[in-house]
């Protein structure tokens, strides 16, 4: 798999009224990489999303998978939002299930699937359960289990644990460590919180508002084994510092 | 804290209410505070209701009134909701069809009346038609509201699922709004109820209006009574069986 992202600009709204969003963004994704978008609110990060998902267009520049341009949603690219994503109706089971039916995989198939990546997600025990029935991180993991089991190419997670809690946020971010390190998922993150970023990714865009353009590229090269202790390492806090500085330096004259 | 446990038994307080009414009710006639005519007794009632029962007109007038209130509004919610939903999720057809339906919908069915019965002359098509008319707009319109108001993400989920078109339509939009939607047929039901009577008292053999209308003329204020007291009977047992059915169907909802 290979996604390119080449030269995409977006603007919404038409002549004068015209915003630009989206300025020249480039960036690739191969096979088993683990990449993160950070930046504030209105640096376009979701709106990159949106456009590799084919829910947008883009105004100017290519996308492309695998050499084919990207024209629309498919399965390919699967997506976990930051929330209300679930089928309130529908069980666990039946929202893992859900896409795999819209794709028309046989019964047996979408049994032995949906059991396999409730116990991945470690929510065997919760598989009869509505989502209002399940706690914030429940559901989120959820949502993951459902996304993969449509077995896309590429994982989109747009501020996937944005509304949760910190610890279990904490809790949330190496379980998807450990879940890219098992499944040897493919996994593009967008998120505000540089940490967490830094945590997951092995390459960090950081992206700057008015018009959201990548400003600096970070290739994170660390001991992720006990993420507990390299949360609070030196290395990582004068990292995150670094950059934490630099994404300050960008936010828009006034805000400061 | 002065909640006490009878306060909060659902039943107990709307049936203390009608309760009142029936007594008040039973000692105003009692004491002859107003003419019998005018005002006839809880037994008078009550009485020509046994009297029409055992002709078998009542259950005639019940089965008729009943039978063409399911059958016009059965026609509307039927078209209404796949016109809702298409109306909600493609904008062209909402801008085809809402200004459209918009005009139409102030205009008053009863006011249908007359070329329907000019077109369909005095049988069971034109009063089940009225009831389509004066029901399939308001439902439209609210089902295509209901269907404004899914959360983006749930679609666009299924659209990166791999859901296309009609099965997002199908497995997303209509689940979503189902409790809505039946909360709009509950209300509009109440709208067909009004149309059959008026239908009836206008033209009809049979149906709980014109059995109204046919009271009024021997001056019989009894059967206008019970008249009233069984289609509001009726009218609260449906409403009763929709919010049964919601809270069937609709559990995840609540």
């Amino acid at each position: 798999m290979h996604l390119q992202v080449s030269n995409v600009c977006k603007s919404f709204g038409r002549g004068r009224n015209a915003k630009l969003v989206l300025d020249h963004v480039s960036f690739s994704l191969d096979s088993g990489d683990f990449k993160a978008l950070v930046g504030s609110s209105g640096s376009g990060k979701s709106t990159v999303m949106r456009l590799i998902a084919g829910l947008d267009q883009p105004s100017s520049g290519v996308i492309s998978m695998d050499g084919q341009p990207v024209d629309g949603p498919g399965s390919d690219r699967g997506m976990v939002f930051q929330k209300y994503s679930l089928y309130p109706w529908l069980t666990a089971a039946e929202n893992v299930a859900f896409g795999m039916q819209l794709q028309g995989r046989s019964k047996q198939e979408i049994r032995e699937r949906t059991a396999y990546f409730l116990e991945v997600v470690g929510l065997a025990d919760a598989a009869r359960r509505r989502p209002r029935e399940l706690s914030g991180g429940m559901q989120q993991r959820v949502a993951i289990a459902r996304a993969l089991a449509a077995e896309p190419k590429l994982l989109l997670l747009d501020e996937p644990f944005g509304a949760l809690d910190i610890q279990i946020r904490e809790s949330m971010q190496e379980f998807l460590h450990q879940l890219w390190r098992q499944t040897g998922l493919t996994a593009l993150l967008i998120t505000h919180d540089l940490e967490e970023a830094l945590l997951l990714a092995s390459e960090v865009h950081i992206m700057a508002p008015s018009p959201g353009r990548i400003v600096r590229t970070v290739n994170v090269e660390l001991d992720r084994r006990d993420m507990g202790h390299l949360r609070v390492s030196p290395s990582f806090l004068e990292l995150r510092e670094d950059l934490a500085h630099s994404l300050r330096g960008l936010e828009p004259a006034g805000v400061r | 804290m002065f909640r006490r446990s009878w306060i909060n038994e659902p039943w107990l307080l709307g049936t203390a209410g009608v309760a009142a009414v029936l007594i008040l009710w039973s000692l105003i006639t009692a004491i002859g505070a107003v003419d019998k005519l005018f005002l006839p007794s809880p037994m008078a009632v009550l009485s020509a209701g046994q009297q029409q029962a055992q002709a078998g007109l009542l259950w005639k007038d019940f089965t008729a009134s009943v039978g063409r209130v399911f059958g016009g509004f059965a026609l509307s919610a039927a078209v209404a909701l796949p016109l809702g939903i298409a109306m909600g999720s493609n904008v062209v057809v909402c801008r085809l069809l809402e200004p459209l339906m918009g005009l139409i919908r102030y205009m008053p069915a009863p006011a249908f009346i007359p070329l329907l019965i000019i077109y369909f002359g005095l049988g069971e098509l034109p009063k089940v038609l009225l009831i389509f008319i004066g029901t399939v707009f308001f439902n439209t319109l609210m089902i295509m509201d209901a269907v404004k108001f899914v959360p983006r993400e749930l679609v666009e989920t299924a659209l990166t699922l791999g859901g296309r078109g009609l099965p997002v339509l199908t497995r997303v939009v209509t689940p979503y709004i189902a409790p809505q939607v039946l909360d709009a047929y509950r209300i509009n039901m109440a709208s067909a109820w009004n149309l059959v009577i008026v239908a009836e008292l206008v033209a009809a053999t049979e149906g709980l209006g014109k059995r109204i209308s046919l009271a009024q003329r021997f001056l019989r204020t009894d059967e206008i009574f019970l008249g009233l007291i069984v289609i509001g009977l009726i009218g609260l047992a449906i409403d009763l069986s929709f919010r049964l059915l919601m809270r069937r169907t609709c559990s995840w909802a609540n």
